[in-house]
């Protein structure tokens, strides 16, 4: 069984990952997501584009004219091609659940963040609440949906479905202060065989969102990978955001009150 | 991007992209909302111009504002209820009280308001349980700026670029466009002799929307492209130049009634665009990922 007191996450290792789609496959089949659109994106091989309320893995494709690691450079080839499966970050400070105003988004034992689809009516606060555009609204359902870390799988001592699938461990299941061990170790070691591009996103519990409880190991920029460089937890602002609002508020009284009670009747 | 075939001198002012596709999703909402931001503000400042108006002892005007009042809290739980993926269960706003969440705070915000005011009006109108009446009314009067600035920080508080940095200002263009709109809803219903506080409202809330607008536009620099060019300018455009006749003809309306009535409905409609182009400008800031992303990348090399 799972220690249900550790907080459980996933580190996805960009560089062991082949652009197989067994985890965006293996997600959908746990889990019954409906089909997402038959698409050619042109984009590489990504025909999903992002993350959705249809897609809660996403494999992302980028091919750059860059040399590989010369060690395995063995061809003339100056391209190098960059693969990453996206997910749902899981935020310690999760501006999704923040702002659900119906309590159907809610934190786990695990430390994840789940919908609850017999809650959620559908308000659609949280879609433009998430700082990495992964929550949305399943129109011809009215309810919005995102990865759940497989909470049903995970609280029988399961690995999430997409982990189990992934042929090379670029998605690592695990408690997640032992995948941040995990991550700072393979970085040095990539870094000592000459990857200098390695570096990780989201395991410091000092950034915008608290930490992510799914952080990744990229060769490049975040944006590259439609992550954003530096997200923040909208409701970070909220407390400077009421006091501009109070000040208006006052403000539309004195107005209210200059115009009955000042001048004429 | 633009492709060169010269060496650059200075760094890509475009931020690197997957593909150009958008970082953010773009909201759900469908013209309920902004509809709901009109009503709901409009609302919310017609109830203490009634109150006011009623401790000053214009009794016509305080009747007509609060009948105003009535009005636009009675359209928003339609709107708002309308745009819900699942309006059955639209009671399931009542099974928490967030701080956190503004939509939250709102609820319990308009559940409050909404009955205050029905009570009020009713009573007024009818004349039974006057105290009761004047109390509800007092308490109405003292909620209704809430209403009308909170949506300011609902739409504040995402991620979406050209919403969550304007969170300084959408207050203040929140605060002041509802008061324009209860006063102009006010002037269009009440005899012009008795409807002159109301068109003080007008042009007062005029300004202070026209102002904080302007001072928003300043502060965000780049970030003002939603607003001042693409899908959401053209509207924001009309708005301003609809504010600033409205509030002329409602000055003159002292003289002239019909002017004071057609410069109320400009008002109006200058409000309600206002309130479109900012929702608009959000969708254009969510679509476009230079907007995520170049204030973030710019936030973290320095």
């Amino acid at each position: 069984m799972t220690d249900v007191t550790q907080r459980m996450g996933f580190f996805t290792d960009t560089t062991l990952c082949i652009g197989c789609k067994a985890c965006e496959v293996a997600c959908k089949e746990w889990n019954r997501v409906p089909e997402d659109g038959l698409n050619f994106l042109g984009h590489s091989y990504d025909n999903s584009g992002e993350l959705g309320a249809s897609t809660w893995r996403h494999v992302a494709f980028i091919e750059q004219k860059k040399p590989v690691n010369v060690e395995t450079n063995g061809s003339a080839s100056d391209m190098r091609w960059l693969m990453s499966s996206d997910v749902c970050k899981h935020c310690t400070n999760a501006a999704c659940l923040d702002v659900c105003p119906t309590g159907a988004l809610f934190r786990t034992e695990f430390d994840t963040v789940v919908v609850q689809a017999d809650i959620c009516n559908g308000c659609g606060y949280c879609v433009p609440a998430c700082p990495f555009g992964v929550i949305d609204k399943r129109e011809e359902d009215g309810r919005v949906w995102k990865c759940t870390l497989c909470y049903d799988r995970i609280g029988v001592g399961l690995e999430p479905a997409c982990a189990k699938s992934c042929p090379t461990k670029s998605i690592q299941f695990g408690p997640l202060e032992e995948l941040r061990t995990r991550a700072r170790a393979r970085v040095d070691e990539l870094h000592e065989r000459g990857v200098a591009d390695a570096r990780l996103y989201g395991d410091s519990p000092a950034d915008g969102v608290g930490g992510m409880g799914a952080f990744f190991l990229l060769l490049d920029d975040p944006e590259v990978y439609r992550l954003p460089p530096d997200p923040v937890v909208t409701t970070r602002d909220l407390p400077s955001m009421w006091k501009a609002a109070g000040a208006a508020a006052l403000g539309l009284a004195a107005a209210v009150a200059a115009s009955v009670l000042g001048g004429r009747r | 991007m633009t492709k060169t075939r010269e060496q650059l001198m200075v760094p890509r002012a475009e931020p690197r992209t997957y593909y150009d596709r958008p970082v953010l999703k773009k909201p759900v909402w469908k013209w309920y909302i902004p509809a709901y931001f009109f009503t709901g503000g409009m609302a919310g400042a017609a109830a203490p111009l009634s109150f006011a108006a009623r401790v000053r002892g214009n009794r016509r005007l305080a009747r007509r504002a609060g009948l105003v009042s009535l009005a636009g809290i009675a359209a928003s739980p339609v709107f708002l209820i309308a745009d819900l993926g699942k309006p059955g269960r639209w009671y399931n706003m009542l099974r928490v009280a967030k701080p956190t969440s503004p939509m939250s705070v709102g609820t319990w915000l308009i559940s409050a308001f909404g009955p205050l005011t029905g009570a009020a009006v009713l009573s007024d109108l009818t004349g039974v349980f006057p105290g009761l009446g004047e109390l509800c009314d007092a308490l109405a009067a003292f909620i209704g700026p809430a209403v009308s600035t909170y949506t300011a920080v609902l739409t504040a508080d995402t991620a979406i670029p050209a919403w969550h940095e304007a969170w300084r200002e959408l207050p203040a263009i929140f605060a002041g466009g509802s008061a324009a709109s209860a006063g102009a809803a006010t002037v269009l219903i009440t005899p012009a002799a008795d409807a002159e506080p109301a068109r003080r409202l007008v042009v007062l809330g005029s300004l202070m929307e026209l102002g904080a607008d302007r001072a928003m536009e300043e502060r965000l620099g780049d970030l003002a492209e939603p607003y001042t060019s693409g899908k959401a300018s053209t509207p924001a455009k009309a708005a301003k130049g609809l504010l600033a006749a409205g509030a002329a003809l409602a000055l003159a309306g002292r003289r002239r009634p019909l002017l004071g009535k057609a410069g109320a409905a400009a008002t109006l409609a200058g409000v309600a665009l206002t309130r479109w182009s900012i929702f608009q400008a959000g969708f254009e800031s969510a679509e476009h990922p230079r907007f995520t992303v170049q204030p973030q990348r710019e936030r973290i090399s320095v």
